[in-house]
Order: structure tokens, then sequence, then C-alpha cells
């Protein structure tokens, strides 16, 4: 549920949250984003940054620069603004995916567990809208809305010690990418060429919240085709702009 | 200008900024020198910006070869520093000549000690920052900790800097009992009052597991109203955060940026570097107070470094 007036949180001296709701709902999670953005529009002096996840958005100050009294009023006003309209628009962005074989060893386990066959789990988790609610956990992992709970497959009860960067995986009633290489126990059903997260790159990581993103089935010859294009810096990345 | 060959690394030797700020957006912790004070003391002591990357050297052990004469300033921990085998003196900018030793073999007081050279030490940035954040394996030398046989460089810089010392009355003492005062939430509604009070009230000390990520702490236990979980939120420095087993962990530089458990409470900016020269074994309390006293306590922190700077360089 959306609050009537959003919520004021301590963060201690140098950071507050702003508080917009009691779920994680595609709605009020458009809040917090609309917030972010209309923050960095307004370009408020004494704004570190901001971190934005489901239902609230942290906003990092120096407390020498502004006060929290300030800041919240800033907030308040921007929020009672129509600045909304004039923010940028949220992008769709598809992620190719190879599901199966090597790339995916549980895609037959996740298929079983829900009593489908590969070929309806790949048809059912791939050309949906997915909504980036926040990136979080780890450099560049995106919390994804938007899975069919026909998917839903519990996590390993022993993780792998080794999930290769890309790695397309479900646990619970939720879908993810590891941006890196890193151990972890979700059920992997795909990996896509693309890199999440480069540190070298600007901005390093490939996805942000609030934008969209889709699956696009691959097959193993074009996975090595686009990761060739990755590598030599020539891929261009399918996205657009959502209404 | 290569400057110090590394002998020994210690346990964990890693070069830090002030952080790197702007990403947490993307996941990405900000990292940075865990005690701000004495890294940004150890900086003005030997004429750098404040801000010059430098070495954090935890507990004992670190040894160092002279490359390339040079100045430098240790500050933070004491950690019986010594050049070839004497007492190197802290808090003061001193000459090491090619060849000389610089080594760091025991813990007298404090966690973290810094070490701070002319110039400052020469990293590659990235993302903005020469922090380095192990777990992510970014910034720093190659995003790792110092190893046996590293070579490190610093900045080319023209004018010497001249000695400075520091004021003895603004050494810090680092003792094994502190109070980390604090401001409530963001989640303290998620804790029944005497929860609440066992915090405020109680000691805990710090247990084996803290690092830059956090301090796990152990104590009474904090009651929560109805479960530790929450829909995840961002995480300020110094938050801490009481997950299902309600003991509390600090937490520092290197967080998550993100995370799902209840948050009782904030350390204030002034004193995260209390925390940074904690070690298990060391008491804390908490005492409360409020956003208004915080700001003031910073203001003064603040004013205190500038009449520092005034005094080392007049």
């Amino acid at each position: 549920m959306i609050y009537a007036e959003p919520r004021f949180l301590s963060g201690g001296d140098r950071a507050i949250f702003v508080e917009f709701g009691d779920s994680i709902d595609p709605d009020i999670n458009q809040r917090v984003i609309d917030l972010k953005l209309a923050i960095e529009k307004a370009g408020v002096p004494g704004v570190v940054e901001s971190v934005p996840s489901y239902r609230s958005l942290l906003v990092y100050y120096q407390p020498l620069q502004i006060s929290a009294r300030k800041l919240r009023e800033v907030v308040y006003r921007l929020l009672q603004s129509p600045i909304g309209r004039e923010l940028p628009k949220r992008k769709l962005i598809e992620i190719p995916v190879t599901y199966g074989g090597e790339f995916g060893l549980d895609l037959e386990l996740v298929a079983k567990h829900n009593n489908l066959s590969t070929a309806e789990v790949v048809r059912i988790h791939s050309r949906v809208r997915y909504l980036i609610y926040m990136i979080g956990f780890m450099p560049g992992f995106p919390y994804l809305g938007g899975m069919s709970p026909k998917l839903a497959t519990p996590r390993k009860t022993t993780p792998r010690l080794k999930i290769p960067a890309g790695s397309v995986g479900i646990a619970g009633n939720q879908t993810g990418i590891y941006p890196t290489e890193s151990p972890g126990g979700w059920q992997i059903i795909g990996r896509t060429p693309l890199k999440l997260f480069e540190p070298a790159r600007e901005p390093p990581a490939l996805l942000k919240a609030g934008d969209y993103l889709t699956f696009v089935s691959v097959t193993p010859e074009e996975f090595a085709t686009i990761q060739e294009a990755v590598r030599n810096g020539t891929y261009r990345l399918n996205e657009t702009l959502v209404e | 200008m290569d400057i110090f060959e590394v002998i020994q690394p210690g346990p964990l030797t890693t070069v830090q900024d002030l952080g790197r700020f702007g990403y947490q957006q993307f996941g990405v912790p900000t990292s940075g020198a865990l005690d701000n004070y004495a890294f940004r003391i150890g900086n003005l002591l030997v004429g750098n910006n404040e801000g010059a990357a430098s070495l954090e050297i935890t507990l004992f052990g670190c040894q160092l070869c002279t490359l390339h004469d040079t100045s430098m300033a240790i500050t933070g921990a004491d950690l019986s520093a010594a050049i070839s085998g004497k007492p190197a003196p802290a808090w003061e900018s001193v000459r090491l000549k090619r060849g000389d030793v610089l080594s760091f073999p025991q813990l007298n007081s404090g966690c973290r000690a810094y070490l701070a050279v002319a110039g400052g030490i020469a990293v590659p940035e990235v993302m903005k920052s020469a922090s380095t954040l192990v777990r992510a394996g970014i910034g720093g030398l190659n995003g790792r900790p110092l190893r046996q046989g590293d070579i490190l460089s610093a900045n080319e810089r023209s004018a010497p800097s001249a000695a400075a010392r520091m004021p003895a009355e603004y050494v810090p003492v680092y003792g094994n009992q502190i109070e980390l005062r604090v401001i409530l939430g963001p989640q303290d509604d998620y804790f029944t009052d005497e929860g609440k009070s066992t915090f405020l009230n109680s000691e805990y000390i710090v247990s084996a597991q803290a690092d830059r990520m956090g301090y796990r702490l152990e104590g009474p236990r904090i009651q929560h109203l109805s479960g530790a979980d929450i829909i995840s939120d961002g995480i300020p420095l110094g938050a801490i955060q009481v997950p299902g087993d309600r003991l509390p962990i600090i937490l520092l530089a290197d967080r998550q940026t993100t995370g799902g458990y209840t948050k009782i409470a904030t350390v204030i900016s002034v004193d995260i570097p209390k925390v940074a020269q904690a070690k298990p074994g060391d008491s804390i309390r908490f005492p409360q107070v409020n956003e208004e006293q915080a700001v003031a306590l910073w203001q003064e922190y603040e004013q205190q470094i500038e009449t520092i700077k005034s005094l080392l360089h007049p």
C-alpha cells in the first residue's frame, strides 16, 4: 500500500530514508525512482548520492552543506511539484540468454519441479517484461519483479562454489542474473554473454533501478557471436523507451 | 616513482582513500579508510591533500623496504612501528632513506594504522577512487591486499614537505572500552521497548567476526516486535543491523549497499573512527543522542581538523 504521506526515517547524521509504502509494488517503486531522478535533475547542493530500493530512497548528504530539515523540505517540495512528467523515460533492455545445456545446468530441474517441459520454462521466462526494482547484494545485481509463479523453484540445498558471470537463475519466486563469478544457491537456467558489471565502464552497471528488462532466447552460436562483439566493444544493446 | 617493496604484507594491508561515492545505486560499496581522522591527518602531516591514497595496515606484521628517499607519516593504531629496528615516531612526518626497513611488528593499541607518503600512493583510479574493495576485486593494487614482493609507487611531487608534528592534545587515545553515540532509526519501531532499552543500556563485546564490512557484537539479545526481516532497503554507514539472532552488527565502509534486516540505530559520524580502532574483545556501549547533537559534534570535528591544518602548515 502507498502511504498517504511519505515517511522520513533516520539514517544517522548524514543520510535520510524517504519511504513511500509498505510493500513490493511497481507503483511504490516508481515513486522512489521519480524522487531519485527529481533530486538529480534539481541538483540539490549537499546531496552526495542516493540509493533506491523497493520502497524507499536513501539520500546521503553533507550535513554542513545542507541540514536534514532543509533536505526534508526540498524533498517535500519536489514531491509536490509536477516534475515527474519531465523526468527521463524508463528503458526496456533486451538480455540475450542461452537457456539449458552447459549454460543452464538446472533448466531440467526447474522444468521437472514445475511439471513443465524445458521449452515451456524458456517460453514463460523469456519475452516477459521484468521491472528492475533495485541494484544491490553485489555490484550490478538486479532485483527483478514479474516472474511467473509457474517457475518458482527453491534454492539448491548446497550452493555451488562457482557460478559463471552472466548466469540467469531462479530462487524461490525471484529471477536474477549474476553479474560476476561467485558462489551461489540459485537454480541456473541459462547465461547471457552481456557484461552486467564492468568497473572501467561509466556507468559500471549495465542495468539501473526503474528500468525494465526482457530475456530473449538465443542459440549457443548466437551467444558466441554476441560474446565476441561484447569483447570487441561493437555490441549494440537493444533498448527501447517505455511509454 | 617506486618507493616501497613489500617484504611482508601482514594480515590485511590495503590502499584506501576517502571512498568511492556515487556508485552505491549500482551496488558498489563506498570503501575508503575506516578511520577518517587518522587517515586525513596522516596526509596533512606529509603535506598532501587530505584525501591522497595511503596504506591502511591492520593489526601487525607488515614490513616494507624503502626504495627511494621520501617522507611519510604513521597515524592511527600503535603497531610499534620501527625503522630498521629503531622506534619510529607516530603522528609526525618522518624522513625515510633508501634501504630503510619500515616494520609494524606488534599491536599496542587500536586496530588500524595509516601510512601516508609524500605525493600519495599511485594506483589507477577505479570509479573515481583509489580505495580497495577486496570482496569485488575493485580498486587499489589490482583489487587486492598487498602481497609479498609488490612494488608500491608514489605520485611525484615537486616541493618537499616541511617537517610537521601533530600537537599531542589532538592525538587520540585508543582504549578497550568505547562509547559509540547513536541516533535511533530507521527501524527502531520494529523493536519492543525492552529491546531498545537492552540495546541502549548494555555492554557489547566485539567478536572475532569484525572486518571492514562490519563488526559482529556479542552481548544481550535485542528483542524484535515481530521478526528481523524487512523489505530490503539502503544501509547507511554505521548502521546497526539486528538480524534473526538478535545480536547487533555495526556496518562499515565495505558493507553491502542494501540489506533485508532491521536496523535499530546508526553510529554518529564522529564516532566511526572509534569503531575502526576497536578490535575483538573490546567493549562497546551505545548512548543515544539526537541529530542536532551529532551534527554539532561533526562541525567541531571538522573545525578541529582545520585547526590542525593551520598549526601544521602555518
